[in-house]
């Protein structure tokens, strides 16, 4: 499968998706089991992509300068700081350690 | 009239704000979009028909691990952050009204933000402002910043030097984070996390986390840890 196989296709499902509100009537979905479901995929999936990223390497777990990272980035949406800024000093604190080379 | 119309010169302001706060996102997507792998096309494409935030990052998550070989998991990773998207279309549908070309825009338009700015609103007319000023803010400017974030992605070479695989981690926190207000989120967030890690090193980049989101399903189905609906009776506990 190409990239842009993976691009179109996944674009094309994201569409059809959105259409499915515009035509399956509200009472159908609008229900407390589907409706709370589908929040907690979002949450699952978002927390699982944090961890991934943050500790995986392929097929393999490694503690490496990402994970600092991401506990400041923690503590500062804790502390609201908005979204881009904080992704910046996640990178910075990255960049930062693995300059010295005592963290990879 | 349109033009004095308090509560739609107040809705459109809030589609303004949400929509340049939210724009400047497209810059860190496009940067690791490109630091996945993906060419400045492909980001910019991307950007323009998929047009949901967090599947755009969940798809660039799960190449960057597993390259093409996790195609299929990055569709089903991206999908299934869109699933929301149909919930919120219920709530955008009614507000924009018939006629289905404006209906498709609509569709392609309905996101985290267009939804809560349109049902924010009091009456009808300010909500149909609400929903179509964010959305337009939003699709110019998210795919303007995509556009400047890969090209800068494309100038910075290794994304590891710069530190743009710590960065994909925390733009994932950010979508997380404001999801997280009660406790039922929380433990399906650190069971999600915990059952990804776990299996990691047992099967192939992307499907570890596919498997997270059967905690969600499980915890859904039960509403376990949850608030009972305000439909059922209120038990003695």
């Amino acid at each position: 499968m190409t990239t842009w196989n993976v691009i179109l296709i996944a674009s094309v499902l994201a569409l059809g998706l959105k259409l499915v509100g515009f035509v399956v009537p509200a009472r159908v979905l609008d229900r407390p089991t589907p409706a709370r479901t589908a929040n907690l995929i979002t949450v699952a999936l978002l927390a699982a992509l944090v961890a991934v990223q943050t500790v995986g390497a392929g097929q393999g777990v490694v503690v490496d300068a990402r994970v600092p990272a991401v506990l400041v980035a923690a503590g500062l949406f804790a502390l609201r700081v908005p979204f881009v800024i904080v992704v910046i000093a996640a990178a910075a604190v990255a960049a930062l350690l693995r300059l010295p080379g005592w963290m990879s | 009239m349109p033009a004095s119309d308090p509560a739609v010169a107040s809705a459109v302001r809030s589609g303004v704000a949400v929509g340049v706060a939210v724009s400047l996102y497209g810059v860190s997507f496009g940067a690791l979009a490109v630091a996945a792998g993906l060419d400045i096309w492909q980001t910019c494409v991307l950007s323009l028909l998929m047009f949901t935030g967090g599947s755009q990052f969940a798809l660039i998550g799960v190449l960057a691990a597993g390259g093409a070989a996790a195609g299929p998991a990055a569709i089903i990773s991206s999908t299934l952050l869109g699933t929301r998207n149909a919930l919120y279309a219920l709530r955008t549908a009614p507000i924009v009204g018939p006629g289905w070309p404006k209906r498709l825009l609509a569709a392609h338009w309905t996101i985290d933000e267009t939804a809560a700015v349109s049902t924010a609103q009091a009456t009808p007319r300010a909500q149909r402002a609400g929903f179509w000023v964010t959305g337009a803010v939003i699709y110019v400017g998210w795919n303007v910043t995509t556009l400047i974030g890969a090209l800068l992605g494309d100038l910075m070479g290794d994304p590891r030097i710069w530190g743009l695989d710590a960065a994909a981690a925390a733009a994932f926190l950010g979508l997380l984070w404001p999801r997280l207000r009660t406790l039922q989120p929380i433990v399906v967030a650190i069971g999600g996390a915990v059952v990804a890690v776990v299996l990691t090193p047992f099967i192939p980049p992307g499907i570890p986390v596919l498997a997270a989101a059967v905690v969600a399903v499980v915890v859904g189905v039960t509403n376990w840890l949850g608030r009972r609906a305000s439909s059922e009776e209120a038990g003695p506990s």
